[in-house]
């Protein structure tokens, strides 16, 4: 069995939006036809993404951090969304794990996004079906594209390698290792639909000093069981 | 959630069509029976299947406003072993097929006796709506559990969605019933009446126990578990789009709490407790006016709480749209 997925490295995201923009570009451009963009430029944007970059500010002032966190269809390996799918257009590919929407047979009736916990499914406005992040899957396999670049086009955007790509059923995998010796975890575990896509949590890097590194026990210059150093006394260092 | 009108008023009439049919077989089986007085086919019987029709057409018309693609509608029918969707989308039409046959016989008057005279209830008539009553059941079900079946909107994830869709859908049915019976059939007013009464009274006590239920709820999922950050202060600062989205838009009502405690007390005054002194009212006057004002303000109490129940829904997804920037 195979799994496709992406891992999600929070802790290096600087929450630049390259991904989204590829994958507008990518997605955009392809066989399926255009997503929405209605007002780019106006004052109310809005069209259909598979993918957004949100942020979220944790803590309280002065102690906080920010947390750019890329959110897109998880390819749950079990989704909620495809039962629910009157018409089977929703569907889970056997081979790899992609959770896909068959755009010709889609009626648009959006229930599938009301049985999503994470609203990773978004109608287009203009083509009036479901659609949402299809993990590149007609980059992965396409012998149009050299070999190094089958890869969702998010993952080759992104500036900081925030974005792995594998699958997750290959213990040895990148994704694989990452999530087990990484702390990679899950969205909304409660729900049980055990997204295959994981992020790797924010970790701060903080120095650790102890008080026995800053003060040398081991002073040459104290002997055992002489008493301890007199602070008013002139040291050997004061002493020319 | 946001309500979908067209969901709203396919919910509503459907459970209103649904009523009135099984109002008006209990109608007939009583009249078999021997316990209530037995009804022209044409007047009653047809003319009430014909009724029920137009509720149960203008529900599936509306519901066919809530596609995108209305002209691939056909295609639901596919998925009826995972998908209650699917599975109403059988029921509806084949429950409109049974009133139709239903109505036809009595219309035409074929009720002939499949099990000899001596049973009573064994004429075409009977088996067609007994028929239809499973189809009707059935079609309760399916469409109660498209919503009871979603696990993480705790509002809907209980047996009371499918109760109160099924008790609204009966009660609103004998209201109509009863006007209904007071130009058709005047000896069943009484019956229709009492019943009506008695049904939206049950109606509201469920309603109000739904309501209660709903109130105590603790979701499952917050902002922790839905980034997976542990700490108690998480703030959003921007969701990635900055104009809205298809997530913003079929999620949230954008009504203030004041609007949506209003509709609350709005539709529990016009849907349970205004039609019982009107009907009450018109039992006793016999203003076959009256009757017909019940069933509306009842209606119209019936697409306040079907708004209410989409508006109430807390959707998960909420948590990544809380902060547009
Ligand atoms: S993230 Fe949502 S749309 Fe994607 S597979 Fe899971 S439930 Fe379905
Ligand atoms: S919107 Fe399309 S993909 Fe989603 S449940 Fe309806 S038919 Fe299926």
């Amino acid at each position: 069995m195979t799994q496709l997925a992406l891992v999600i490295d929070l802790n290096v995201c600087v929450g630049c939006h390259a991904c989204v923009t590829s994958c507008k570009q990518w997605n955009t451009s392809g066989a399926a036809g255009p997503m929405s963009d209605d007002n780019p430029y106006g004052p109310e944007p809005t069209g259909t993404f598979f993918n957004r970059v949100q942020t979220f500010e944790v803590g309280e002032f002065p102690n906080t951090d920010t947390i750019h966190f890329p959110k897109s269809c998880l390819h749950c390996e079990d989704p909620p969304c495809v039962p629910v799918c009157p018409t089977g257009a929703s569907y889970k590919r056997k081979e790899d794990g992609i959770v896909l929407v068959d755009y010709d047979k889609c009626i648009g009736c959006k229930y599938c996004s009301w049985a999503c916990p994470y609203g990773a499914r978004e109608i287009d406005e203009h083509q009036k079906v479901m659609k949402k992040c299809t993990l590149c899957v007609d980059r992965i396999y396409s012998p149009a594209l050299p070999e190094a670049e089958r890869i969702p086009a998010c993952v080759m955007a992104c500036p900081t390698n925030a974005r792995l790509f594998g699958d997750i059923h290959d213990s040895e995998s990148e994704v694989s290792v990452a999530i087990r010796e990484r702390g990679g975890y899950a969205l909304q575990p409660e729900w049980g639909t055990h997204p295959a896509n994981h992020y790797l949590p924010r970790h701060k890097t903080k120095m650790h000093i102890h008080e026995d590194e800053l003060v040398r026990v081991d002073n040459p210059l104290k002997k055992e069981g002489f008493p301890p150093h007199d602070p008013r006394e002139p040291a050997l260092d004061d002493i020319n | 959630m946001n309500p979908a009108l067209s969901v709203v008023f396919l919910t509503t009439l459907i459970g209103a069509g649904q009523g009135l049919f099984v109002a008006m077989y209990v109608a007939q089986a009583g009249g078999a029976m021997g316990a209530l007085p037995v009804q022209d086919g044409v007047r009653f019987y047809a003319l009430g299947s014909a009724l029920s029709l137009l509720l149960l057409g203008g529900g599936l018309l509306a519901s066919f406003f809530h596609l995108g693609h209305p002209e691939r509608a056909w295609r639901a029918v596919a998925m009826w072993r995972t998908s209650w969707l699917s599975r109403e989308v059988i029921a509806l039409p084949a429950f409109m097929a049974a009133v139709f046959v239903y109505g036809a016989l009595h219309y035409l008057g074929w009720n002939d006796n499949l099990f000899g005279a001596a049973s009573p209830g064994g004429g075409w008539t009977y088996v067609a709506g007994g028929v239809g009553v499973l189809l009707c059941i059935t079609l309760f079900v399916c469409t109660g559990m498209i919503y009871a079946c979603i696990k993480f909107i705790e509002e809907w994830h209980t047996p009371f969605t499918l109760i109160n869709f099924t008790l609204l859908g009966v009660a609103s049915g004998f209201v109509l019933a009863t006007g209904f019976s007071a130009f058709a059939a005047p000896a069943l007013v009484k019956f229709f009446g009492a019943w009506a009464i008695t049904l939206t009274l049950v109606a509201l006590i469920f309603r109000a126990a739904s309501l209660l239920r709903n109130k105590r709820i603790r979701h499952m999922s917050n902002l922790q578990t839905a980034i997976g950050v542990k700490h108690t202060k998480i703030q959003q600062k921007a969701q990635g789009a900055m104009g809205g989205s298809f997530n913003t838009r079929e999620f949230f009502h954008g009504k203030s709490a004041l609007f949506l405690r209003s509709v609350k007390w709005i539709f529990l005054v016009l849907t349970f407790v205004a039609p019982v002194p009107l009907l009450w009212l018109a039992l006793s006057s016999g203003a076959a006016a009256l009757f017909v004002l019940a069933h509306l303000v009842q209606f119209i109490g019936l697409i306040a709480e079907r708004w209410f129940f989409f508006a109430q829904a807390k959707h998960p997804q909420n948590l990544y749209y809380q902060t547009i920037s």
